[in-house]
């Protein structure tokens, strides 16, 4: 954390537009933020562009390459490519979006209070903390997936949660950063309470480091989603999705490629998107993402 | 150096210990049984009772506890509730060949990565570092299953180089899974490879900035020996560690490329108990994926503290 991070009393919104124009002005951080955008541009109007129905199939389109009707063909069920495709992201969209912030406010209010209690909770906790990020996230998803089903009221927090965890360590290892300088000895001296310390002193000085964590887990968020609905835990059909769909067209591989081809395309471009915006936006707020491993 | 090795073993046992009473509480507090979880709504009367007796539900749980907790120390893992087979025969080949796929990915990725990050580092901002980085950026967030199914669409279906799917039984020697085992490999150290260049990247480009490595350009120190001998050896250090952190954080996507390959690992073995909802058999996978990170986690500890003195003495300072 450099001393620039540290003004509080800047203006929020002056800070972010600053933000916002230094990512844009880096080749990766443009490309990677139109990405995103447009994304979420095609999941939102999506329903009134697509040309066919998701679900309709029609039998003598079956696995057809790209065809005038069907631009980019049809399924092995005989439904529309492009009309999956640009559906496809929508639930996954949802999901990650709602979970993500779930995740990083709550990751991040723990682990900023572990940060400036410490002590003998603090070290209990981080055992229990280091003992689940131990443990593949594919198991501890599929677990609680496969007991609960697989319903978006239960992925979002279960995604949550678990995401949540690896939010503490980083928190806490933030909040160590800021906790032993002079600022903070003073609000405690001033007899500020807990709550106070957090909101005044400590979250103004972790927000850059929770915001890159929160793109970064985003993305890792997507990847965990469309893995899950590959693996066929995740949305359930005939729901369009990128993860299902490939899983779906991969057996048809060699005489339908675009099937696969399409959904790979999209799935790609948008985590590829997020984190271009991540890489830009850490370095934007000068914080070295690369030097932290994937926990 | 040896009391410090010992206190960092004991924190690693503490930890798999949690991970024992955290996996065993997980299945527990989850509605149902192993029996009813497995037997699912058909489970009653007298088949339930069996299943019951056979796993020996009825104790209390801490006893139950203990029981798996030391089965599993001496390297009994229990039954199965799917045919009530040894949890560690079924385990063992699948367990071998999960590191065989780990361990070549290794080999391949590992100093790939390192020579690359060095490159793209002293190399900043340059082509070949735009080129790398990019690239980087696209293998390592690209979900695996996205990754393999394009390789298997180019090498497999389209040029016909090598086999999309691994079809040598779970118990074969390694050498019979050549050249199946290459796409899944690729896969892998791809991904390996572009978090562990990042890493070495940026700590490159970090230790080449500090005052010492002026220092001795300005004393005169030729270029490449200022490289080799003063930059290179701080600059890896940090890397030890985090390729041990990518190594388990890769075990998530290990399991989604065994099912894409259709590859006779641990991971397949995972995703077949979960769909199974064989309780038993999960929860000693789950222990033992957790023990390989916690091994994984020390070697590389302990490889760092051996190869900086600095860090040894800063331990133990505190």
């Amino acid at each position: 954390m450099t001393e620039t991070n540290l003004h509080r009393h800047s203006s929020a919104f002056s800070r972010l537009s600053g933000v916002l124009s230094d990512v844009v002005s880096r080749p990766s951080g443009a490309i990677g933020l139109f990405l995103v955008i447009f994304h979420i541009v095609l999941a939102l109007t999506s329903p009134y562009l697509v040309p066919f129905d998701y679900k309709e199939m029609n039998a003598s389109f079956m696995l057809s390459g790209p065809t005038s009707t069907h631009w980019l063909g049809a399924d092995h069920l005989g439904r529309d490519v492009l009309s999956r495709t640009l559906l496809g992201g929508r639930e996954a969209l949802l999901v990650t979006a709602i979970a993500t912030p779930i995740a990083v406010i709550w990751g991040g209010f723990v682990g900023i209070l572990l940060g400036l209690v410490g002590g003998r909770i603090d070290e209990v906790l981080m055992r229990i903390v280091d003992a689940f990020l131990s443990l593949p996230w594919i198991l501890k998803m599929l677990v609680l997936i496969v007991t609960f089903g697989t319903g978006m009221f239960v992925l979002i927090p279960t995604l949550a949660f678990f995401y949540g965890i690896p939010v503490i360590r980083i928190a806490r290892a933030a909040t160590h950063d800021v906790v032993a300088r002079d600022f903070i000895s003073a609000a405690r001296a001033r007899g500020h309470k807990k709550m106070t310390i957090i909101r005044r002193e400590l979250l103004p000085n972790v927000l850059d480091t929770l915001m890159v964590e929160g793109a970064m887990r985003w993305s890792w968020m997507l990847l965990a989603f469309s893995s899950l609905s590959f693996l066929g835990f995740g949305v359930s059909p005939p729901t369009p999705d990128w993860g299902l769909m490939i899983a779906d067209a991969r057996g048809f591989m060699s005489f339908a490629p675009v099937g696969v081809i399409a959904p790979v395309v999209a799935l790609s471009s948008l985590i590829i998107g997020i984190n271009l915006t991540a890489d830009s936006l850490a370095k934007a707020l000068g914080i070295d993402r690369a030097q932290k491993a994937p926990v | 150096m040896l009391n410090l090795f010992l206190r960092r073993l004991m924190l690693g046992i503490v930890t798999v210990v949690i991970v024992s009473i955290i996996i065993f509480l997980g299945v527990e507090l989850l509605p149902g049984d192993a029996c009813t979880a497995f037997l699912e709504r058909e489970a009653q009367g007298k088949l339930l009772e069996n299943c019951r007796n056979d796993l020996g539900l009825g104790r209390p749980a801490y006893e139950r506890y203990l029981e798996w907790a030391v089965g599993a120390a001496q390297g009994d893992l229990g039954i199965s509730a799917n045919g009530q087979k040894s949890i560690a025969d079924l385990v063992g080949h699948r367990l071998g060949n999960s590191l065989l796929l780990a361990l070549c990915a290794m080999c391949a990725g590992i100093p790939l990565a390192i020579i690359l990050g060095v490159v793209t580092g002293l190399w900043r901002d340059r082509s070949v570092d735009l080129v790398f980085s990019t690239s980087a950026i696209f293998a390592m967030t690209i979900p695996e299953f996205v990754s393999a199914t394009v390789l298997i669409l180019l090498f497999s279906v389209w040029l016909e180089w090598l086999p999309g799917i691994v079809l040598t039984p779970a118990d074969s020697p390694a050498s019979d899974f050549f050249p199946e085992i290459l796409l899944p490999v690729i896969v892998l150290a791809m991904v390996m490879t572009a978090h562990i260049l990042r890493m070495v990247r940026s700590s490159v480009i970090q230790v080449m900035e500090s005052d010492y490595i002026q220092m001795a350009t300005l004393k005169g120190v030729p270029y490449w020996q200022t490289v080799f001998r003063h930059a290179l050896p701080n600059a890896l250090l940090p890397a030890i560690n985090v390729v041990a952190l990518t190594i388990a954080w890769l075990l998530g996507g290990v399991v989604v490329i065994e099912v894409v390959f259709n590859y006779p690992g641990l991971g397949r073995m995972m995703i077949d108990a979960i769909s199974d909802r064989d309780l038993p058999v999960v929860q000693a996978i789950a222990l033992i994926v957790a023990t390989v990170y916690v091994c994984v986690n020390l070697t590389a500890d302990l490889m760092t503290m051996i190869a900086n003195p600095r860090l040894r003495t800063h331990y133990l300072r505190k």
